[in-house]
């Protein structure tokens, strides 16, 4: 039989099948799998619509982008699988920081740092006539764009208006920056964590810090091969939860830095690497690294379940941020893209739990708590709070969104209501 | 008459480039800019104005054209990817060949569709030429290794040529590996037992 081909972006979190196909889990669940570096997001989601891939490692909000019909492609496509959460941070220039620190002192001491500083800088910027400071992200539908501008705009900073936000390639960020054609980025690993080495940028915020837990990559299928070829999904989704399992234990994180060392995937340094993957993030040059062990979780709390709740907040900011023209049906959306049946079916075959409900209230546990797994047993879960303190309930989608103090509308909240009842 | 297309190339095989630009003239269009990517793409895209912007899907910068999917206050004229979102077949020979296409500002279909034709063919046509040429140099270097591994056979267990290449195949079947796989793996013992 013809090897799987599954395609990757050179990032730490393409971990999960790094390490399913480097450590035996798709052998062992008697699939072929060879692994396709790709490089672009663009690349993999045409690729798997043409079936040059048959699945690929992508960004949680490109599926849900995919089958709405809003990315260029509209295609759509099914995940019922996370391969992580958190990963990612925001940096700014050594310059940008520096004047942040200089505007307001006491906002850039205390973690989590929030954007009041940066709100002072830019209002000196505007008063001044400079240009506006520029912002990069990885791609428009990224989980690094609405995580970026929900920091922003929980300062009161509006990211249509007062930043310029635009896209640049992860593995260019750095030398952007450099240029000075960017002030600052929000990327995944390990790509500021080298601004930082090179003395740049410095660490601003953690993707964890804005928004603890959560969802980052998925892996993602066509919704044919998903169900002409079932059984060979299904074996591909039990090896990756083992994989992920794998992945995620303390001990095994210096070997997971050293096989993303090699070219195949990520190409960058070993000790690189393992900052991040060993929970040890390098802010800044000059400070001790911040203890972070829940900055790469692979999948304690749950984490390779596909969260309807995840899928439905993430299709709020595409909203949110003028990105959808029509009124959809929020958690209809989600539950045709996010398949947390499939996932069950497969964490079942190997006896692994998983957790009884599909949706939760995110933004309401400020610290560990425990969830139940639908065959009497429970499971450990991590904070989920958002860096404003705001929750978000899932049944109450067309709410949160008029709560939302700064946003770029372009469907009208009653048409949404609508479509929500 | 209608003015020509104004077409950007964003490919860093400069040979193929100038191959694709030249069939892009000779089908009566313009070529506006030809880059190797890097900075500011969105910047160029706006300073050269194009109609149709052909990219090459290794060039990581396709990511930056599909942020300009979208009419924003820096953004005036937004992009489309140029495939017929129904025609599956076009999409896979693109994917096949390797190339992309966006269109710029609602510019008609009918009138891009045989840009993205040249495009698909020029591509293919330079993946054609690699293959080949990738073919020919690997069957070189492997029969030269297999001829080195059945010396050292010959040589260490006194066999006859020929002898010495069923010997070489049984193996090789046995093990499940391919023929120049296998020499290799004999020459580099030999090299380092020597």
């Amino acid at each position: 039989m013809k090897p799987l081909r599954l395609g990757i972006i050179p990032l730490s979190d393409c971990a999960v099948l790094a390490v399913a196909k480097e450590k035996g889990f798709f052998r062992r669940h008697g699939v072929e799998v060879t692994l396709s570096r790709e490089v672009s997001w663009a690349n993999v989601r045409d690729k798997v619509a043409a079936g040059a891939l048959d699945g690929a490692q992508m960004l949680a909000g490109m599926p849900l982008a995919a089958s709405v019909g809003i990315d260029p492609l509209a295609r759509p496509l099914i995940t019922a699988l996370s391969l992580d959460l958190n990963g990612n941070a925001v940096t700014v220039s050594t310059d940008l920081w520096k004047r942040m620190v200089r505007a307001d002192p006491e906002a850039t001491t205390k973690r989590p740092i929030g954007a009041g500083a940066l709100k002072k800088v830019i209002e000196e910027d505007r008063r001044s006539g400079r240009p506006l400071l520029r912002f990069a992200v990885v791609y428009p539908f990224a989980s690094h764009n609405y995580e970026l501008r929900y920091w922003l705009a929980a300062a009161g900073i509006d990211p249509e208006n007062d930043v310029r936000l635009v896209v640049v390639p992860p593995p260019r960020m750095v030398e952007y920056l450099e240029r000075e054609a960017i002030d600052g980025f929000c990327v995944g690993e390990p790509w500021s964590s080298l601004a930082v080495q090179h003395d740049l940028g410095r660490i601003v915020v953690t993707k964890y810090e804005i928004w603890n837990n959560s969802p980052e990559k998925v892996f993602a299928v066509s919704p044919a091969f998903a169900e002409e070829r079932a059984e060979e999904h299904r074996a591909l989704l039990r090896a990756l939860l083992e994989a992920a399992a794998w992945t995620d234990a303390a001990e095994n994180r210096a070997e997971v830095a050293r096989l993303l060392a090699d070219e195949r995937y990520v190409g960058a340094a070993e000790p690189l690497l393992r900052a991040s993957l060993s929970g040890r993030l390098l802010a800044s040059p000059d400070e001790a690294p911040l203890e972070l062990p829940d900055f790469h979780v692979f999948h304690r709390y749950a984490a390779s379940f596909p969260w309807i709740s995840h899928a439905a907040w993430l299709l709020l900011q595409m909203i949110r941020w003028g990105q959808m023209t029509e009124p959809i049906d929020v958690l209809a959306t989600a539950r045709s893209v996010y398949r947390p049946d499939l996932h069950r079916e497969a964490a079942r075959d190997i006896g692994l739990a998983a957790p009884a409900t599909d949706v939760k209230t995110e933004g309401a546990h400020a610290g560990a708590w425990s969830l139940a797994d639908g065959d009497g047993g429970t499971i450990a879960m991590g904070a989920d709070l958002f860096i404003d303190g705001r929750p978000f309930d899932p049944a109450k989608t067309v709410e949160y969104l008029a709560e939302s103090a700064v946003s770029d509308l372009r469907v009208s909240l009653d048409a949404l209501a609508a479509r929500n009842g | 008459m209608q003015s020509p297309l104004r077409v950007m190339i964003i490919d860093e095989k400069a040979e193929r480039a100038a191959s694709l630009e030249a069939a892009l003239a000779e089908a009566g269009c313009d070529v506006v800019a030809r880059l190797v990517t890097r900075a500011d793409l969105q910047d160029k895209v706006n300073q050269a104005q194009p109609d149709v912007v052909i990219v090459d899907m290794e060039c990581p910068d396709r990511d930056v054209l599909e942020d300009m999917s979208r009419i924003t206050r820096h953004q005036p004229r937004p992009i489309v990817m140029f495939v017929d979102r129904s025609d599956s077949e076009s999409i896979r020979a693109a994917v096949q060949a390797g190339v992309s296409a966006y269109v710029v500002g609602g510019v008609q279909a009918e009138r891009v569709r045989p840009v993205l034709e040249v495009a698909i063919a020029r591509f293919n046509e330079f993946q054609s030429l690699r293959r080949e040429l990738e073919d020919a140099r690997s069957s070189l270097v492997e029969r030269k290794v297999i001829e080195r591994a059945k010396g050292i056979l010959m040589k260490h267990r006194g066999m006859a040529e020929d002898e010495a290449f069923r010997m070489l195949r049984k193996m090789a079947m046995d093990r499940k590996m391919r023929l120049a796989a296998l020499a290799r793996e004999i020459v580099a013992a030999a090299d380092l037992l020597q």
